[in-house]
């Protein structure tokens, strides 16, 4: 065998070039095939062993796989080693020959040589499939009482494989596996605890069953902590340290979810933790092993602190490995135990700046785990100065990481709009727009501030540097309060005195709309803002009217609009341009947060930055063209929606403004809504001032609805109504939590409808809609177990002469209540009420008892070929509901 | 452990030994995945990665990358160990091993691998019992 396999490596290696070695695999292999096909017995083993180098080149060879077998079935040691050595290496357990194999195996596990059982095992062990196994199970499970510690050793771990291939054996392995567990050896002793351990994880009832030897086990791992030196097992200085290791990982799996047997561990977890040396890698293995077992048990805390402690010393070690397994896992623990860590901050956010990208990733997690309102200040101070060092593809994680804590854990409001605005001069390219929207709300918010907020903003302003959230968020502030820069009104206490005059605002402005690095959604904040600009500010009309007619015929079609609609306003309607451009109303953060945090995808956060827009647009008279979007023909259902109440253009500017902003705009969520028809309804749920496309970044919705959400539709839209979760009866079986709405602009709105209901205590019928075509009565039942849902039973009656079809109802409610609707009995109503369609809704009012139930309804059919649509409110719900 | 490559700088592999089933080919492109992996990694580095959805724990002994790749829950220091005492078995058994002994003797290594190592788990970590062991094997021949 020696010879001719070297040579034949030998030449192989001599090979210069590719194309060199695979001429003289080739014809090694020719050589070999004419052997395998000439039966030589004598050579065999050796041709095998020549295929198997071929193998691990990268060869197929599949033409040896029977000689392999053939091997396996000859008499002597040398051939049979080569012959499993060969199967291993060239078959897996996928390979049908494998089966032939099985009754060769059976024969060797059965044969009087030791070593030769050893071989049939390993193979075994190595690739079995679930029949071999099935097979071979009562020669193997024999096997583990077999005296030789070589032999129980392998067969232990081939019953580890078996019992991962067919779990049904757990039950058959279970008592002889825990003879294992006393042996003497410590081969057999870790193959034994392994295969604990793994039947523990298969069967509940194998975990009860060893928890009962939990003491044995303790005393093993005891005598190998205790014990002196022992040299056979011995690695720099521990004693057998994989066997440790091996008994404390049985040991959190025995211990857990069980408090007597975890106490009966803690002296040996404490003594482990205390005794073993950290300084070499074996100790700190061991002490890894124990700090992962004392989370997982039912640890008293002073062990848990103990872990903890050692973890901290590992934060410490200069080996990298170490501090990366720290960290792993101490983002486990940091849920459990927040306290502990707390005391190694400091290591962390050195962690923070470490070169291996790895650690910093880890740190940075654990960091913002461990955030709270005390400790935010110097945190962020810190994250922030590492920002600034900090290379690109970090950046990204880092400011967003910031940017969430700050908004979560920020004291004031001051200091939240100071960390903003440093963000995003650090970083500001990789400031969302989610966040940019949150500090406009903020700083709408905190009308103290505002003055400060603008000065800052100037000031950190000459120093721009193409930085999109900023410059928007310049802009923005700069047209909303430009007069308070001017004026320096409401000063902080602490701040320098800053003199602006008004065409260096207008400068700052144009800077931001001229460069050519911003996106068209900053220019079209710009023009917005010196639109509100040219009522503040009382000298630089023409200026602005200048700069801003500049876009009229820019190929954006957004920047178009407005840049025309703008200068009619300055041009022919300054008589309401004052009151159209007052300040906006005080976005409501709260509604914001709660909305944020809805899972249900609450995505499609529409900016509030839509609100000076639609300011803009909304209310302009009815000369100016009406934007709606192209695209949808959800505009025509909209478009109708201001001849439902045509006095609202007419209000008072300010109600309107107030309507129209009163609720943050944030859409519900839609996802599991799908199609066309759905537009319908997530038109329902916006009801509030779409964003233009400017938004249209910041508003992830399902893709059909996004263009039409974003037209300035909702421009037109008096209701300002708060969203509402919106089921269609057709999706009868979905809920959604509609985001927050205020109750405010509910009452703000006047109702469409003019609801009859009787107001009796007892559930009366409630005519929730009553129009020339239609009906539709509410009764109601409260179910008997929960008070806060209501079963409402909808009749839909057609008054009309013409029979409708196609019809379609959908409610929608405020974020506090839930809605269900249940399929319509038909779609088809007939003239003159001649047949009714019944619906059963269900509706949940999470604020029961402390803010009535109120729904807007909104229907569609067909009526002598033309559509129609009605919508109503409904606002008396009998009391209790 | 779900598989055990040696590889050398170049991405030759000198052994590999899969302790769960894969086509050649996917065993192609693992182990050059594998190998493209762990040798841009820096020394400085956590000699642990992430792999597809398991951990690779790797070592560089002279020009021999060691990898192991076992599954996210396991603990990557005694991994660590017992990759070392693989290497100090070897170089026991050779006397001083160097990448030629591992090329011209694979199927002595692949031997003490199975008795180090069975059914993916750690079989015998006495150094002392296994080369005895393989002593008698040689016997046998």
């Amino acid at each position: 065998m020696g010879t001719r396999l070297r040579d034949m490596i030998r030449s192989i290696r001599a090979c210069k070039t590719a194309a060199d070695e695979r001429a003289v695999v080739a014809k090694e292999c020719a050589t070999l095939r004419n052997a395998f096909k000439d039966n030589d017995q004598d050579f065999r083993h050796r041709n095998v062993a020549k295929l198997m180098f071929i193998h691990m080149l990268g060869y197929p060879t599949h033409f040896g796989q029977m000689e392999c077998i053939k091997l396996i079935a000859a008499g002597s040691f040398p051939e049979k080693r080569i012959g499993y050595l060969g199967l291993m290496l060239l078959l897996d357990e996928r390979q049908e020959v494998l089966m032939l194999v099985t009754n060769s195996l059976k024969n060797d596990l059965n044969h009087s040589n030791q070593f030769i059982v050893g071989l049939a095992l390993c193979a075994l062990g190595n690739i079995c499939t679930a029949e071999m196994a099935r097979d071979l199970a009562p020669e193997v499970e024999k096997l583990l009482h077999n005296n030789n510690s070589y032999i129980r050793k392998k067969a232990a771990l081939c019953s580890l494989r078996i019992v991962r291939k067919v779990p049904e054996l757990i039950d058959y392995v279970m008592v002889p596996a825990t003879a294992l567990l006393t042996d003497k050896h410590h081969g057999v002793l870790i193959s034994g605890v392994k295969l604990c351990t793994e039947l523990c994880e298969g069967s509940e009832v194998a975990l009860q069953h060893f928890r009962k030897h939990v003491i044995s086990l303790i005393r093993v791992l005891k005598n190998l902590v205790v014990s002196g030196y022992a040299p056979e097992y011995d690695v720099n200085g521990i004693t057998d340290p994989f066997l440790q290791i091996r008994l404390l990982r049985l040991l959190s799996l025995l211990g857990k979810g069980d408090s007597e047997t975890s106490d009966n561990m803690s002296d040996i977890l404490a003594q482990v933790a205390t005794n073993t040396e950290g300084s070499k890698n074996a100790g700190n293995a061991i002490l890894y092993e124990c700090v992962k077992t004392i989370m997982s048990i039912e640890a008293i805390g002073g062990l848990r602190v103990l872990a903890i402690n050692i973890l901290g010393r590992f934060l410490a070690n200069r080996d990298n490995n170490i501090r990366y397994v720290a960290l792993n896992t101490l983002v486990k623990v940091v849920s459990i135990d927040t306290q502990a860590v707390q005391r190694h901050r400091s290591t962390i956010v050195e962690c923070v700046k470490d070169s291996d990208i790895s650690i910093r990733r880890r740190a940075l997690e654990l960091i913002c785990a461990l955030v709270n309102v005390s400790n935010v200040k110097p945190l962020t101070k810190e994250l922030m100065d590492y920002l600034k060092v900090s290379d690109p593809e970090f950046k990204g994680d880092l400011t967003a990481k910031i940017s969430s804590l700050v908004q979560k854990f920020s004291p004031n409001k001051q200091w939240y709009i100071d960390q903003m605005i440093l963000l995003m001069v650090e970083a500001g390219k990789y400031v969302t727009p989610d966040v940019t929207r949150a500090l406009v709300v903020v700083i709408s918010n905190a009308s103290e501030l505002q003055g400060y907020t603008v000065r800052a903003l100037y000031r950190v302003f000459q120093a721009w540097d193409g930085q999109e959230s900023l410059g928007q968020v310049t802009v923005w502030c700069i047209g909303e309060y430009g007069e308070m820069l001017i004026d320096n009104l409401n000063e902080v206490e602490g701040e320098e005195p800053l003199t602006v005059t008004e065409s260096d605002a207008v400068d700052v402005v144009e800077t931001v709309l001229k460069d050519i690095r911003v996106s068209p959604d900053t220019v079209a904040f710009s023009l917005t803002a010196l639109l509100k600009l040219s009522s503040r500010f009382s000298h630089c009309a023409d200026r602005l009217k200048g700069l801003i007619l500049e876009y009229k015929g820019s190929v954006v079609l957004e920047l178009q609009q407005r840049a025309i609609e703008f200068g009619s306003i300055l041009s022919k309607h300054t008589n309401i341009k004052t009151a159209l451009l007052e300040r906006m109303p005080v976005l409501d953060e709260a509604t914001y947060y709660s909305a944020k945090q809805v899972e249900v995808g609450v995505d499609a956060n529409q900016t509030a930055k839509s609100g000076p827009h639609s300011n803009g647009h909304a209310k302009q008279p009815n000369g100016v063209a009406k934007h709606l979007a192209p695209e949808t023909a959800l505009i025509d259902l909209l478009s109708f929606l201001p001849d439902e109440q045509p006095s609202a253009p007419h209000q008072s500017s300010d109600d309107a403004l107030l309507g129209s902003l009163g609720a943050n705009v944030v859409t519900s969520s839609v996802p599991p809504l799908s199609g066309g028809a759905d537009m319908l309804l997530e038109l329902l749920s916006l009801g509030t001032p779409a964003a233009p496309p400017l938004a249209s970044q910041e508003s992830p919705l399902p893709a059909s609805s996004q263009s039409s959400l974003r037209s300035s539709l909702l421009d037109a839209d008096p209701f300002a109504v708060p969203k509402g979760s919106v089921v269609s009866h057709v999706m009868s079986d979905q809920t959604h939590n509609g985001p927050a709405s205020n109750a405010d602009p509910f009452a703000n709105l006047a109702p469409l409808s003019k609801p009859t209901a009787a107001k009796n205590p007892a559930f009366p019928l409630l005519v929730a809609m009553q129009t020339s075509g239609l009906k539709i009565t509410f009764e109601f039942t409260k179910q008997a177990n929960s008070p806060q849902t209501t079963i409402i039973k909808a009749t839909h009656t057609n008054l009309s002469s013409s029979p409708y079809s196609d019809y379609l109802f959908q409610a929608a409610v405020p974020k506090f209540m839930q809605l269900q609707l249940e399929p319509a009995s038909s779609n088809i109503l007939p003239a003159n009420g001649g047949a009714v369609i019944t619906q059963v809704i269900k509706a949940t009012n999470n604020m029961h008892g402390q803010k009535a139930m109120v729904m807007k309804l909104r229907v569609s059919f067909k009526a002598d070929g033309q559509n129609n649509l009605e919508q109503a409110q409904v606002n008396n719900f009998p009391v209790g509901l | 452990i779900r598989f055990i490559l040696l590889q050398n700088r170049q991405g030759k592999t000198r052994l590999a030994k899969y302790y769960i089933p894969l086509e050649d080919s996917e065993k192609h492109k693992l182990e050059f995945e594998v190998h493209r992996l762990v040798v841009n990694r820096d020394p400085k580095f956590t000699n642990f990665v992430e792999f597809r959805t398991h951990k690779v724990i790797y070592r560089r002994y002279a020009g021999l990358f060691f990898s192991l790749c076992v599954d996210i829950t396991d603990n990557e220091l005694v991994y660590l160990e017992s990759i070392h005492l693989f290497v100090e078995i070897l170089d026991h058994f050779f006397s001083n091993v160097c990448e030629l002994d591992l090329v011209f003797n694979f199927q002595k290594v692949y031997l003490i691998l199975d008795e180090f190592i069975l059914a993916g788990e750690l079989q015998e970590t006495s150094k002392k019992a296994i080369i005895e062991r393989m002593g008698e094997l040689e016997r046998q021949e």
